[in-house]
């Protein structure tokens, strides 16, 4: 992508500026979106109709609630540590649009398609890490402190499953970019990972459950990453009120929130890459039937959008469903049973793919 | 070597989005686990026992509803059937009745919220708007026999200030089907939910005889696995009329007495509650409401001290009368009262989110805690 | 199950003088007096003996008996002088199934209780109240701070004879 615009317009700084502004505006706008259907069904699941006023079935209500949110006063406690304080909600959000560049939409356009793709993404991640432990020291609020450092430790040991199912996928697919993941699972809806993916033969058949397992541990360690209901305990507002977030108004909050439903889609789109094909369509692509070839980027984009909305509608299904894991819990499904099965996982898929 | 570290004290309210209204919880904490539990109420006082003093007998019964806003239909029964003790009014029949059956639809529609906040403060928001929706089904019955939805002042002493609506006993016969149902919903979606139990169970446990002596009555009591239910044990109104069972904790996921018992009581009281309900409905006699009702209020010189079986627990009135028209003393045994003084031998030694469960399992409303 | 008079008896055999007199003139429970400073001595033996095992106190409540003399100044004031207070304790056995009513009077100038609080524990907060509310002095109880009204409260509101203050924390009261 930076380098067909930097072709046109001659010059790199340009090129990587305007190759930024694509996920930003798909942020920005499914922040929108996602907010909006997450009250209508949660309100939907609750026997009750949600927003219904602004625009159609209340689809701008999030829009005039962002413009509130801009306008409301931005308040600073005379105790928080200024710096840190004011620093933290830009660290996350940053932390989560950087994932972003990784994310291959199409197969033409990826903000970068570095070879290092799903390694630079759980890097980047540790930025929200920093970003939630300086937002709750620094506002000077003990709910704040809680939620930061049950955030910190919560985001930090579920990066273990995390990375091992990521590492046996690497071993899977024999690569970390994810654009080339996506292009191994081409074809059809056997083609895709959680199926097997490119493998052939009796391997195809024997890796089918220990990608479902795998599926699930990835699953379970991304609703705990993003803080999601049954794990949302740095801002279970029963208990810690709003966690880390307590002391934030404005536009401040507003960050926060957008990082948080960003982080939704992008832990959802990398279950996407790994499991359901990343853009690949199941049933094959009209552009190649119909012979016209700027039909299928769109068609990708189109289907890579949609399975990444459909694993975020079932984050929401689970948080208005479940009730909240506690503490002590939280950390005994992550080191009892969710590392030792990434592990044999691990061997089991290692095992395979030497046959 | 064993690191020390400081305490760190945890100002949990007045403005906390689980303590059920403006209560303060001084929390003593070392890391995520609780040392101990100071409660800090008072902020709700509004000087109710001091005010019954001014006013007539019949004066105290809309404050009476103020108490606790979520069973104020049994905070009237409590007061009028101990001044009517005091009196020795005999009540007709259609009252009786009526009262039962007014009472039992409050102890399902506290019920309902106290599961419902409690799901609340386990984080599962949605079966806290599928109670509320049907306890909506409730206050609209109330409002068509009283023109109040959460303030009644139903009950006057002698009688009742209206009588039914003629739709009433097909409505309520209505909702005590629709209602049925609702409660396995309920109960597949919170109560046998994995995660639930594992939050309830075994813990904030209180062992019978340390709830006999703190003082807990009501769910809390029998879901240490005592069982007793003043509707039994010590009869008022027409109680002993009907067949109902007292459901007890049982211990069926955890220990007995945790958390999940005591919200499980409340589950199975539902049930109940609805079988009274039914056996009440067919037989309500005729006749006037207000033809007992006294027309001065005037208590011969004595005291009285009544309780009733609220939805949260003994509700007891002690009045003394002084042979005057306005009471000399009014004291409320308020069930949260005694209820919320005992969390500090509950909750010692549980985490945070512990706490938030203890409290809710306990159904406290500080409205009748501060009075 | 024992009536109060039995119990009456069987505490008075056990306890002479500290146990004073049994009411039963006004309606609707006889009423058992005792000594406020031996009361917590009787609520042991009331909770432990086998044959009465009063294991739950269903309530406790301060009471202001307005039994002061008045006396009008000549200024048209009225000022009330000595009196007493008492507190009702409601004791019901969950294991024998009957209950009693006792009733300790103390002085008003020196209002002063043994507290039961070691013997039911129920009564911790129920006696802060009655402490707030009238100022009678429970001793020997654990944590006898102010319940209901803030720390810094003038006077003892339930009290017959309290006046409203003009000022509480620089706001006026009555409005």
């Amino acid at each position: 992508m930076q380098n067909y615009i930097s072709e046109i317009t001659g010059s790199d700084i340009i090129a990587f500026v305007l190759g930024t502004v694509p996920p930003l505006a798909f942020m920005v706008v499914f922040t929108l979106f996602a907010v909006w259907l997450e009250r209508k069904v949660s309100a939907h699941m609750q026997d009750r109709l949600g927003p219904m006023r602004v625009g159609w079935h209340g689809s701008l209500q999030t829009l005039a609630d962002f413009l509130k949110l801009l306008q409301k006063e931005d308040i600073v406690a005379s105790a928080t540590d200024k710096a840190l304080f004011n620093i933290a909600p830009y660290l996350v959000f940053v932390g989560t649009f950087l994932a972003y560049a990784m994310l291959p939409f199409t197969s033409i356009y990826i903000g970068s398609n570095a070879d290092v793709g799903i390694f630079f993404v759980l890097a980047v991640s540790g930025f929200v890490v920093a970003g939630l432990l300086m937002a709750g020291w620094g506002s000077n609020n003990k709910y704040s402190l809680y939620g930061a450092m049950r955030s910190a430790a919560q985001i930090v040991s579920y990066e273990i499953p995390t990375a091992l199912i990521v590492l046996t996928m690497i071993m899977v697919y024999g690569s970390m970019s994810l654009n080339d993941i996506s292009v191994q699972q081409a074809g059809f809806i056997w083609d895709w990972g959680i199926f097997g993916g490119a493998l052939t033969g009796i391997a195809k058949f024997l890796i089918i459950p220990f990608m479902l397992i795998a599926f699930i541990i990835l699953f379970i360690s991304s609703l705990a990453e993003t803080n999601r209901t049954p794990f949302d305990l740095p801002e279970s507002e029963s208990e810690l009120v709003a966690g880390f977030s307590t002391e934030y108004s404005g536009v401040k909050f507003a960050m926060f929130f957008l990082a948080e439903f960003a982080n939704m889609f992008l832990v959802s789109s990398i279950l996407v890459v790994f499991f359901f094909g990343g853009y690949q369509s199941p049933i094959g692509y009209l552009g190649h039937l119909l012979g016209i070839d700027w039909l299928v980027p769109i068609e990708q984009t189109f289907w890579f959008i949609a399975k990444g909305l459909f694993f975020v509608f079932v984050q929401m299904w689970l948080r208005w469903t479940l009730p909240r894991v506690r503490v002590d819990q939280l950390m005994a499904i992550c080191w009892k049973y969710l590392i030792p099965y990434a592990f044999f996982n691990l061997l089991i898929v290692g095992l395979i793919l030497l046959i | 070597m064993s690191l020390r570290t400081e305490e760190m004290v945890l100002n949990m309210g007045p403005q906390h989005p689980s303590t059920h209204g403006v209560l303060r919880l001084e929390l003593v904490l070392e890391g995520e686990v609780v040392h101990d539990v100071k409660p800090h109420i008072g902020y709700l006082h509004r000087c109710f026992e001091k005010h019954a003093e001014a006013m007539t007998y019949p004066q105290v019964i809309p404050y009476t509803d103020r108490m606790d806003y979520l069973a104020s239909m049994y905070n009237n029964f409590g007061y009028v059937e101990a001044i009517e003790k005091l009196m020795e009014i005999e009540i007709p029949e259609r009252v009786e009745y009526i009262r039962v059956i007014m009472g039992e639809l409050q102890r399902i529609a506290s019920h309902m919220v106290a599961l419902g906040t409690y799901g609340l403060d386990l984080g599962a928001f949605t079966p806290f708007l599928y109670l509320f929706r049907d306890r909506e089904k409730i206050l609209t019955l109330f409002e068509e026999t009283c023109g109040a939805r959460l303030l009644y002042n139903y009950m006057w002493v002698g009688g009742l200030s209206h009588d039914i609506h003629p739709d009433f006993v097909r409505k309520t016969k209505e909702f005590v089907d629709y209602f049925r149902p609702t409660i396995i919903e309920l109960n597949e979606l919170l109560t046998y939910n994995k995660i639930f139990i594992e939050r309830t169970a075994n813990i904030g446990i209180c062992p019978a005889k340390e709830a006999i002596n703190l003082g807990l009555t009501g769910p809390n009591l029998r879901g240490s696995g005592v069982k007793f239910d003043l509707r039994k044990n010590d009869p008022y109104s027409i109680y002993d009329r009907f067949d109902f069972e007292i459901p007890v904790g049982e211990g069926l996921v955890g220990t007995v007495g945790d958390c999940w018992d005591r919200y499980y009581v409340r589950i199975l009281e539902l049930e109940q509650s609805l079988r009274i309900i039914e056996q009440a409905i067919d037989q309500i006699p005729d006749g006037d409401v207000k033809s007992a009702v006294p027309r001065r209020v005037k208590p011969p010189k004595g005291h009285v001290y009544h309780r009733v079986e609220a939805p949260k627990g003994e509700l007891g009135y002690f009045i003394i009368s002084d042979g005057t028209v306005n009471p000399a003393r009014v004291k409320v045994r308020a069930p949260s009262f005694v209820s919320l003084s005992a969390i500090g031998e509950i909750a010692k030694g549980y985490l945070i989110a512990d706490v938030v469960a203890i409290l809710g399992s306990l159904d406290i409303v500080l409205g009748e805690i501060d009075r | 199950m024992k009536s109060p008079e039995e119990i009456f008896e069987i505490l008075k055999a056990e306890f002479q003088d500290a146990v004073v007199e049994i009411d039963s003139e006004l309606p609707v429970e006889p009423i058992i007096i005792v000594d406020p400073l031996a009361i917590n001595k009787i609520a042991q033996f009331l909770r432990v003996n086998e044959d009465l095992q009063f294991d739950s106190l269903m309530n406790l409540s301060g009471v202001d008996d307005a039994n002061g003399e008045k006396i009008t100044e000549e200024d048209g004031t009225v000022t009330i002088k000595g009196g007493t207070f008492s507190v009702y304790y409601h004791l019901h056995s969950t294991t024998i199934d009957h209950k009693v009513v006792l009733r300790v009077i103390t002085d008003k100038n020196k209002p002063e209780v043994e507290s039961v609080d070691p013997v039911w524990k129920a009564s911790t907060w129920h006696e802060r109240e009655a402490y707030d509310m009238y100022g009678i002095i429970f001793l020997n109880h654990p944590d006898l701070r102010r319940i209901l009204l803030p720390d810094d409260w003038d006077g003892y509101p339930l009290r017959k004879d309290y006046e409203n203050p003009e000022y509480y924390d620089g706001m006026k009261v009555p409005y």
